[in-house]
Parts: structure tokens; C-alpha cells; sequence
């Protein structure tokens, strides 16, 4: 076996054997799908809540509007005298009590409606009470009026745009969230999967380091082959664990719906597209989805993800190699999280704003942030050779990189007791 | 005899700073050679240079008669200084992998590694922890894969450290087979009591440059001063010091006896033969002691340091 394979295996079933490793990766599918169903299941459990409200209506206009809804029940207490009502709701630990007084005009009645109850009432349900308040005090001014209530909600007009590309096709007016949302996906994963291995590769470089056994091992093989196993076997190690992530979570999560019978979709987002849009807008929505350009998206996402990682690894390998401890890591941390933050940042305002912009176009170039940016722009659409060339840089800077860390590699990894500065790692370039 | 190692003219530099200045050594096959210095000599950068860790600015090293390659990774086997293994790993896991990453096939390293844990009576640590071990029980297993690929060469910094006088002796007797087998064997400490015993070549490096190399016995000849230590039984040792001391350089020495014995050592000039002395103190006194002073590689060392600064 060549010696890089020894090292990548090495260094995959030191990673995978790790304690914290295999809690990790078995207990956060858990803790995730748990989070999940404890939210859908509080939500729905709020919903199922029925409330009593009694009311009180001296002008006898809505006895035939409070009609029960869903979690609304609506009790009847007009004929009781207010105090007595007041007291029957207190003691039968009712919701409330709506007190809707006699009026001179509609206008003065819409002002003085009541409600009275122990503590604040829910929004929601005030919201409901004062819409069947409000209907009804509007029909009732439309037919003073001498207007005819079955006019008007003939002529009261819906209007819905339909949105058409110029050959033709029809979209969805969700597909820029749709757009939105894979870029995001993608750009978000990409940031928390270099964060997270980046920083094993360093730990693990330390951890030779600090073990003294990094003399013995690069007198058998190369720091760079040493460096570029620890960076593969490393990044095995994070896709083992983001497929078990995906497959146990999948499954709980399937399991959870089962069982519980609780659906997560109703605690989402989707929920409140799927209400909002007919039944057309949902299949074109569908359709959108099927549009986006899969191929590419996989393709690019698979040559950024490795790109970005490949180039943020080798800069956590040199800062392993630089210092002796994780604590002293920290000053050299900023080269890292800043284009990383800006990455973000840059995709979540300037791409969903303008994806073609300049600002976006340039940080898509820009090879720390590019992996980042470009996966964010590419669902809108990227002309193919603004892609080579992101790509050609990306390659160009990762080669750069690996022969910069690996210099810094050869050098750091023998160097003891010593708080390098930017300065010193700059003279060992020259060593 | 024929050089396992040559280094020629080998300089590098850290910047400003200079490790190494031109510093060449002949390594004789089949020989324990002590590479000898004080901290920060340069000592370390040469044995890397050695084994291709770092790079020389100038300079070549030859194997065997042949520039110093890749390949010739799996003919080296180097113990440095500092010296560590994986805390987590098995102490078997981790051996076969060093073993295998030296070019070994996993099945003769594994054979290899039995007959050596065999020999060291540690079959029973296969599968415990590096941490569940004390540091001189890692120090063996460290030992053991050093020299598990059976290299020509065999590089050691400061083998010793860490060991108690037991192991230490075990360690040492291991070095010398491994000599009888045929490894050249490279030894670099500050012990001088174990360079007195082993080595039979130095070469002395100080602040970047070789100052001194060759065979032990060699050495000691050009470093010896024609001087005697004597100790004489007489009535009147005042007196035989005064007389002496008119005709020869003489001062005292100090060494322990039962009697009351005039102790000196006397340097000869180039004409003066040790037996014209002898004759000439036995007519004056009894001679009890008398034995030429050779220089210790402790002696040499200091002195030649300090005659450099």
C-alpha cells in the first residue's frame, strides 16, 4: 500500500473511532428529528385548544355571527344582566367575556366593543372577533346606504399576475425563493462542512505536534503527503458522517411522522405557500424545481465543495502546524472566518438582490469566497464561462495554497515553543 | 574500510541564521559513530539533512557511495530526540502502521514486531493505549520500530533518555548487536560516558561547524600530553617534590590510595621517554602508581569547545 493510503486510513479510523466523533454523528440525527417533532407537536397541541367566549350583545345585531370555529366556542350570555355574566365567566374559568353595548350610531358602536378577561387575550383570537365586528357593521352601513350587498361582492375584483418568461413558459412567482433556497442550502453547508473538518485537520495536526511522534512519521513519508492524507482522510471522515446525518435523520424522521402521526410540513414554511397559492401556483412551483439546472447544480456543487475545502483545509493545516496549542490557533483564525463570513453575507444580500450585480459577480470570482458565492448564483443562472473561470482561479489559488501551507507545514511542524507572528511565517516560506 | 555516509560541504541556513557551515563526515561502515556538540551546535539539522527531513542550501550526502534519494528512506532508521506516539492508538496498531509507512508489508512487519515484543518480554501491550503506558515503556516501543525494517543505518538521539539504568543496559547491548548484524550506527547524546563506551568514531560540532572528527584512539593520541600520574612512597616528600619539580613540569594530582603518597603528574618534554622517568624515580623513592594520563572524551569535548570560543 502506497504510504498516502496508509495515511488517509490512518487518519479516517482515528477520526471515525473518536468518542465525540461517533456521539455526534448518532446523537444529532436524534437531537435534530427530536427538536422537530417536540416543535410540530407543541404547535398542534396550542391549536387543539378550544376557548370558551361568552358574550354579552345588548344591541342583538350578531347573535347569528359568533358562530363556533375551531377553536373558538361561543357562549351566549345576553339574556344574564353584564355583572352577572361577568361573574358566570369568572367561574367557570372561561376565556372571556365580549361586551358589545347599545349605541346611538355603527360608528360610536365600533368604539366602545369590550372584552373582558383575566389576562391579555391572544391576537389571533381578537383578530377573529373584531373581522366579524367589522363585517358586520360594514354591511350593515353598505345597506343604510341603499347599496346592494350582492353588487358589491360581484364587483370587488381579484387580480392575480401570471408570470411568463418570453418563450413562453410559465413560473412560479415563489421561484426566486425556490432559487434562493438551494443556493442557500448549499453556500450554508459548504461554510458549516469547512468549519467543522477544517478544524479537525488542524486539531489533529496539533495533536502530532504535541505528541512528538511528527519527527518519526516525516522520516518515513513527506510533510506534504503527511499534510494532504490528514486533509482526505479527514474529509472521508465528514462524509461518512454527513451520510449517516442525512440516512438516520431521514429515517427518525419518517419514523417520527408514523408513529406520532405528526406532520412537519404543517409546522413550516410550506404551510403558509401552500395556503397562499392555488393549486396551480403549486404545480408550477414544482415545475420550477425541475427546471433549475440540476445537472449543473450537482456538478458545481460537487467541484465548489471540494474546491472550498481543499483550499480553507490547507490553511487550517499550516495554522496546526504554526502553533503549539488550539489556544494559540486564535489569532490566525481571522484569515479563515472573515471571507467565510463574507461569503455568507455577500450571498444572502447582494445575490438574492441582484445575482448578476457586480458586487456579486466579483465575490464569485474571488477564490476564498467563490465556492460560497458562485453555488449561491448558480440556480439564477451563470453564464458557463463566468463559471470556468471562477473554476480555473479556484484551482489556480488551491494549488497556490497546498505548496504555501505545505511550506509552512515543513517548517512549523518541527518548530517547539515558539508563538510564531504573520511576520515569522512569512520568513519561513523563505527557509 | 569503505563509508556508509558521506556528508560533503553540507550548509543551510534559517534566515539569517546559519545551522550549518560546510560541515562534512565520514561514517566508516560497521561503525558506532558519535556525533558530539553543545545545545544548538547544529547537531539536529545535520541528522535531519541526513534523513532528508530538511534540505541542505549546499552540499551533498551520500549512502553507500550513492547521492542520497527517496528510496533510501527505508535504509535509515532515526530515533530523534523528540520522540512521541499517538496517545489514542494501540500500541500494536501503531506499530504496524510506522512499520508499513517504512515499506514493510503488513505481514512481515507484524512478524517482525512478534519476535521483537517476544525478545522485550511486551507481547501483552498489543492492545493497550500509548497513554496506559509509562514514558519508558513507550521509549521501547519507539526502539522496536526504529530498527523493525532492519536499515543500514541506524540513527540515534540521546537513546538513553527516559530509561532506567536497567533498560538503559538492555537498550545499549540491543545497539551493539545490531552493530554485530551489520548497521552502521549513528549515536548523538551529551552523555560522555556512553560516547566512551560505544563509539569508536566522533566528530564534534560547534556553533555550525565541525571542529574536530575521527577514530576515538586517534584522537586521544593527538590530545594526550605526554603526561604521567605517580604515586611515590617516600620519607621526604617535600623534598622529592622540590627536586622534581626543578626538572620536570609537574603538579598535582589527586587519587585515592591508603598510604601517604606523593601524587603527581608529570608532563615530559618531546625528549624524555616515560621509561628515562621511570628509571630516574626509582632511585629516588618507592613507586606505588604510575600510568600515562589519556584524555576523557569528556576532557577533549571541554577543551576543545572552549580553546574554540
Amino acid at each position: 500500500m502506497s504510504n498516502l493510503k496508509l495515511i488517509i486510513k490512518r487518519e479516517f479510523i482515528a477520526r471515525v473511532r473518536n468518542k465525540t466523533f461517533m456521539v455526534m454523528t448518532f446523537l444529532s440525527p436524534l437531537i435534530f428529528v427530536g427538536m422537530i417533532s417536540l416543535i410540530t407537536w407543541l404547535a398542534t397541541l396550542n391549536n387543539e385548544e378550544v376557548r370558551q367566549v361568552a358574550f354579552f350583545d345588548e344591541t342583538g345585531l350578531f347573535l347569528s355571527d359568533f358562530r363556533d370555529s375551531e377553536n373558538i366556542d361561543y357562549i351566549n350570555y345576553t339574556d344574564l344582566t353584564l355583572e352577572n355574566a361577568k361573574d358566570s365567566v369568572v367561574i367557570k374559568k372561561m376565556y372571556g367575556l365580549l361586551y358589545i353595548p347599545k349605541k346611538q350610531s355603527n360608528r360610536e358602536l365600533a368604539k366602545s366593543v369590550q372584552f373582558y378577561a383575566e389576562e391579555a387575550p391572544n391576537i389571533s383570537i381578537l383578530n377573529s372577533i373584531e373581522e366579524i365586528i367589522a363585517n358586520k357593521l360594514t354591511n350593515q352601513n353598505f345597506e343604510e346606504k341603499g347599496l346592494d350587498l350582492n353588487i358589491i361582492e360581484d364587483s370587488r375584483a381579484k387580480v392575480s399576475i401570471q408570470i411568463e418568461n418570453f418563450s413562453g413558459e410559465k413560473t412560479s412567482k415563489m421561484a426566486n425563493y425556490v432559487k434562493m433556497f438551494f443556493g442557500g442550502a448549499a453556500g450554508y453547508f459548504l461554510m458549516m462542512f469547512i468549519i467543522i473538518y477544517g478544524n479537525m485537520v488542524m486539531r489533529s495536526v496539533i495533536e502530532e505536534k504535541s505528541n512528538r511522534i511528527i519527527e518519526i512519521i516525516i522520516s518515513s513519508v513527506k510533510p506534504l503527503q503527511l499534510m494532504m492524507g490528514k486533509i482526505l482522510g479527514t474529509s472521508f471522515a465528514g462524509i461518512l458522517q454527513f451520510i449517516i446525518w442525512v440516512t438516520l435523520g431521514g429515517v427518525l424522521l419518517l419514523v417520527a411522522t408514523s408513529v406520532f402521526g405528526i406532520d412537519p410540513q404543517s409546522a413550516g414554511v410550506e404551510q403558509s405557500i401552500a395556503l397562499d397559492g392555488n393549486q396551480e401556483e403549486i404545480q408550477l412551483l414544482l415545475q420550477d424545481i425541475l427546471k433549475l439546472p440540476l445537472g449543473t447544480l450537482v456538478f458545481s456543487f460537487l467541484i465548489y465543495f471540494i474546491g472550498g475545502y481543499f483550499l480553507y483545509s490547507s490553511i487550517y493545516a499550516a495554522i496546526g502546524a504554526a502553533v503549539d496549542s488550539e489556544t494559540d490557533s486564535q489569532q490566525f483564525m481571522l484569515p479563515i472566518i472573515l471571507p467565510l463570513m463574507l461569503g455568507i453575507y455577500v450571498g444572502f444580500f447582494s445575490v438574492i438582490e441582484n445575482p448578476h450585480g457586480t458586487v456579486s459577480t466579483v465575490f464569485s470570482m474571488i477564490p476564498l469566497t467563490s465556492p460560497i458565492v458562485m453555488l449561491m448564483r448558480i440556480p439564477f443562472g451563470v453564464p458557463w464561462w463566468e463559471v470556468l473561470i471562477s473554476i480555473l482561479l479556484l484551482i489556480g489559488s488551491i494549488i497556490f495554497m497546498v505548496w504555501l501551507a505545505g511550506k509552512i507545514y515543513r517548517v512549523g511542524i518541527l518548530m517547539y515553543g515558539k508563538k510564531p507572528s504573520y511576520k515569522e511565517l512569512f520568513k519561513w516560506l523563505r527557509y | 574500510m569503505a563509508n556508509l555516509l558521506e556528508v560533503q560541504q553540507a550548509t543551510k541556513q534559517f534566515g539569517a541564521f546559519t545551522a550549518l557551515q560546510d560541515v562534512s563526515i565520514q561514517v566508516p561502515k560497521g561503525s558506532i559513530f558519535g556525533l558530539l556538540g553543545p545545545n544548538g551546535a547544529g547537531k539536529t539539522t545535520l541528522i535531519r539533512i541526513i534523513n532528508q527531513i530538511t534540505l541542505p542550501d549546499k552540499g551533498s550526502v551520500y549512502l553507500d557511495g550513492k547521492p542520497l534519494r527517496p528510496e533510501h528512506i527505508k535504509d535509515i532508521g532515526y530515533l530523534p530526540e523528540e520522540r512521541g506516539l499517538y496517545k489514542s492508538m494501540k500500541v500494536g496498531e501503531q506499530a504496524l502502521y510506522l512499520a508499513q509507512l517504512k515499506g514493510l508489508s503488513k505481514k512481515e512487519a507484524k512478524d517482525r514486531l512478534m519476535y521483537w515484543f517476544d525478545k522485550f518480554e511486551i507481547t501483552h501491550w498489543w492492545n493497550k493505549k500509548i497513554q496506559e503506558l509509562s514514558k519508558g515503556m513507550a521509549q521501547k516501543v519507539q526502539f522496536i520500530v526504529t530498527v523493525l525494517h532492519k536499515p543500514k543505518l541506524l540513527i540515534f538521539d540521546e537513546p538513553f533518555s527516559g530509561f532506567d539504568p536497567i533498560n538503559a543496559t538492555v537498550i545499549k547491548d540491543e545497539i551493539l548487536q545490531l552493530r554485530e548484524e551489520g548497521a552502521t550506527i549513528i549515536f548523538s547524546t551529551h552523555r560522555m560516558e556512553s560516547v566512551e563506551e560505544l563509539c569508536d568514531h566522533i566528530a564534534l560540532i560547534n556553533k555550525s561547524k565541525k571542529i574536530l572528527e575521527g577514530k576515538v584512539s586517534d584522537i586521544k593520541r593527538e590530545f594526550k600530553s605526554n603526561t604521567f600520574e605517580v604515586g611515590l612512597l617516600t620519607d621526604n616528600n617535600n623534598g622529592l617534590y622540590k627536586t622534581l619539580n626543578d626538572k620536570y613540569s609537574v603538579t598535582h594530582a589527586d587519587f585515592k590510595t591508603i598510604d601517604d603518597q606523593l601524587k603527581l603528574k608529570i608532563t615530559l618534554d618531546q625528549n624524555t621517554s616515560s621509561n628515562q622517568l621511570l628509571t630516574y624515580l626509582s632511585e629516588k623513592a618507592e613507586i606505588m602508581r604510575f600510568n600515562e594520563v589519556i584524555p576523557s572524551i569528556n576532557e577533549i569535548f571541554i577543551k576543545t569547545i572552549t580553546e574554540n570560543e
